[in-house]
């Protein structure tokens, strides 16, 4: 080997240290197909079809669970004492107004609902996801003799009230989520559409 | 023989690897009861690995059909009850000797200097099993599976900005569905398994290096003879693993009790409400991860705030990573430590015990005091830790270790 055969040590880091940069930002490019087949895939965002049901034969102070986008969803008919009840909670609510879009525009009132007596309700607690129990009975001894009715989550014990609003010291953090739906007539509701704000 | 294994030894390090490993690793000869659980705890590995490739036979990754090839596996393959069994008892036993395990690291402070990493390595291996035991316990599609894993994925959510998003990626759809099976499925038998695999191989290593710890905490190395031995070590084959094999026996015996005559544990190990198969519209009434994580889920509930909570019960595991360095007092084994350590580590073991049974019960007001309590309790060792090791009044160590 000539004795002025020196070795460019920069000129070799340059290069190493170029190849390994160009290297990573392929790999990184190399990542996104295999971290994006993770996300929902066609069929699944298409199976969210709206769902319709009739609530004619709906008495008082039932709950009927219809499901949607593979979620429960609540629908509640709520005599006129729930409604002027759920007005005397607001004290007792984090978010007695539903300022949190938990909700559309055409349900963001006292009732969250587009029809007073009506309630249509997503059933999955805001705080981890379970699905919180129909607890209807006032006074309900382990809710607190005060209970005037409501959601109670038998998880991480979260409560609602039939409005589906969020009781304060509770985990969830929100109020349950109201989804999109509409009347198509009287008595029939489509869940999983938006109709004309009513 | 002789000239296979020079054949061989000119191609592959054989006999390198089985003396640097077993025949002429030196091990300290004070070992105790404690040092069983390491390599129970790689033999629970195998059993889990081996009888998980079998169940996967005969299983079937998908959301309509899984609740029921479990059972089928339970009632028509030929001993696939057993099998089954093996693998449900399997992971129980694999956190319990963990636990063990982890507990005899923090008496003997076998996660000082120099073995941070070991220890580093341990606690990686530990979140991994957690990983694994949540992935595999969805599998079976029973109604505690589901909404278990709903929970667990609904932590995410709690992050700010991309919460959301994120359980979607997750779940690969807007609930938990076949494609969230099917991928807990695929990480369980083939991703974290490897990872873990990997992981021990990392451990052992880096105990190998450095050299054990052992119950009087001092270094075998520092005495050595003439011939480069240490003089309070000896080869780990046969002496350990001769020893080690009695363990196996016993740990054996009370692993086949629990698969014969208690394979559900009283509810503890498969819960009740997993013989339902899974229902998306509807929640168990008393839901409880199984006992492995429960400490941590109280921890969870103690916390009424959806992001602190999550954010607490992450730092519980999290805090544990850096232990080497709270802990700054030089002596390891708490044979010669102070009175101070000696209490705070035992007030550490009774509340993450009494953490463990407060979150299996419902959350009643009473009981979630006691778990702000133990919660406090918990956190409170690592402070204390941190500020009492500093100048802790130890006993004198004793230069050789004790018989």
């Amino acid at each position: 080997m000539s004795t002025d055969h020196v070795v460019d040590t920069k000129r070799r880091r340059f290069l190493v240290n170029s190849t390994s940069v160009v290297a990573a930002v392929g790999a990184g490019f190399v990542a996104v197909p295999f971290l994006a087949s993770w996300m929902p895939s066609e069929r699944a965002k298409n199976a969210g079809a709206p769902v319709e049901i009739d609530i004619s034969k709906m008495q008082e102070g039932q709950l009927v669970i219809v499901e949607w986008q593979s979620k429960p969803v609540w629908i509640v008919k709520r005599s006129a004492k729930t409604l002027s009840d759920l007005v005397t909670l607001d004290d007792k609510l984090s978010d007695p107004a539903s300022a949190e879009e938990q909700q559309p525009a055409y349900a963001q009132n006292a009732n969250r609902s587009i029809k007073p007596e009506i309630s249509v309700l997503v059933g999955i607690c805001t705080h981890l996801g379970c699905s919180p129990t129909f607890r209807p009975e006032i006074g309900a001894a382990d809710l607190g003799g005060d209970w005037l009715g409501g959601f109670f989550c038998p998880c991480h014990s979260s409560k609602f009230d039939l409005a589906g609003r969020v009781y304060q010291g509770v985990p969830a953090p929100t109020n349950l989520v109201v989804p999109p739906h509409k009347y198509v007539s009287d008595n029939v509701i489509v869940i999983g559409e938006d109709g004309e704000a009513a | 023989m002789g000239n296979l294994m020079a054949w061989i030894d000119e191609r592959f390090p054989a006999t390198k690897m089985w003396n640097d490993h077993l025949a002429q690793y030196y091990t300290p000869k004070n070992f105790n009861f404690w040092y069983f659980f390491g390599s129970l705890a790689l033999m629970v590995l195998v059993i889990q690995i081996v009888s998980g490739i079998f169940l996967t036979m005969h299983y079937k990754p998908d959301g309509a059909m899984a609740f029921a090839s479990v059972e089928y596996i339970m009632r028509d393959v030929p001993y696939g009850w057993l099998i089954r069994y093996i693998h449900s008892t399997g992971a129980t036993a694999f956190f319990v000797v963990v636990y063990l395990h982890m507990l005899r690291g923090l008496m003997y402070g076998s996660y000082k200097k120099p073995r941070e990493l070991i220890w580093l390595f341990g606690m990686f291996i530990y979140v991994a099993l957690m990983a694994e035991a949540f992935m595999g316990y969805l599998l079976p599609w029973g109604q505690m599976s589901y909404w278990g894993a709903q929970v667990i994925i609904s932590l995410f959510s709690a992050i700010p900005v991309i919460g959301d998003d994120l359980t979607l990626w997750i779940r690969g759809d807007f609930v938990i569905g076949d494609a969230t099976l099917n991928r807990f499925f695929a990480l369980h038998v083939i991703a974290l398994p490897f990872v873990l695999v990997f992981l021990v191989i990392a451990h052992i290593l880096a105990l190998h290096e450095v050299g054990s710890n052992n119950p009087d905490g001092v270094e075998i190395k520092k005495n050595k003879g003439a011939d480069g031995i240490p003089l309070d070590g000896i080869p780990f084959h046969p002496y350990y693993s001769v020893k080690d094999i009695v363990g196996v026996v016993v740990f054996l015996f009370f692993f086949s009790v629990v698969i014969f005559y208690f394979p559900g544990g009283g509810g503890y190990l498969l819960e009740h409400a997993n013989f339902i198969a899974a229902d998306p519209l509807k929640t168990p009434e008393h839901i409880a991860p199984v006992w492995y994580f429960t400490p941590f889920y109280a921890i969870l509930r103690a916390v009424p705030d959806k992001l602190m909570g999550v954010g607490t019960m992450g730092a519980a595991i999290v805090i544990l990573f850096f232990l080497p360095w709270i802990d700054r007092c030089k002596v390891k084994s708490i044979r010669y430590r102070s009175v101070i350590f000696k209490v705070n580590l035992l007030v550490f073991g009774i509340s993450f015990v009494v953490l463990g049974w407060l979150a299996m019960q419902p959350a009643t007001e009473i009981l979630t005091m006691f778990s702000r309590i133990f919660t406090f309790f918990y956190f409170a060792f690592f402070v204390v830790l941190y500020v009492t090791s500093k100048n802790e009044s130890t006993k004198p160590v004793p230069d050789r270790v004790t018989s």
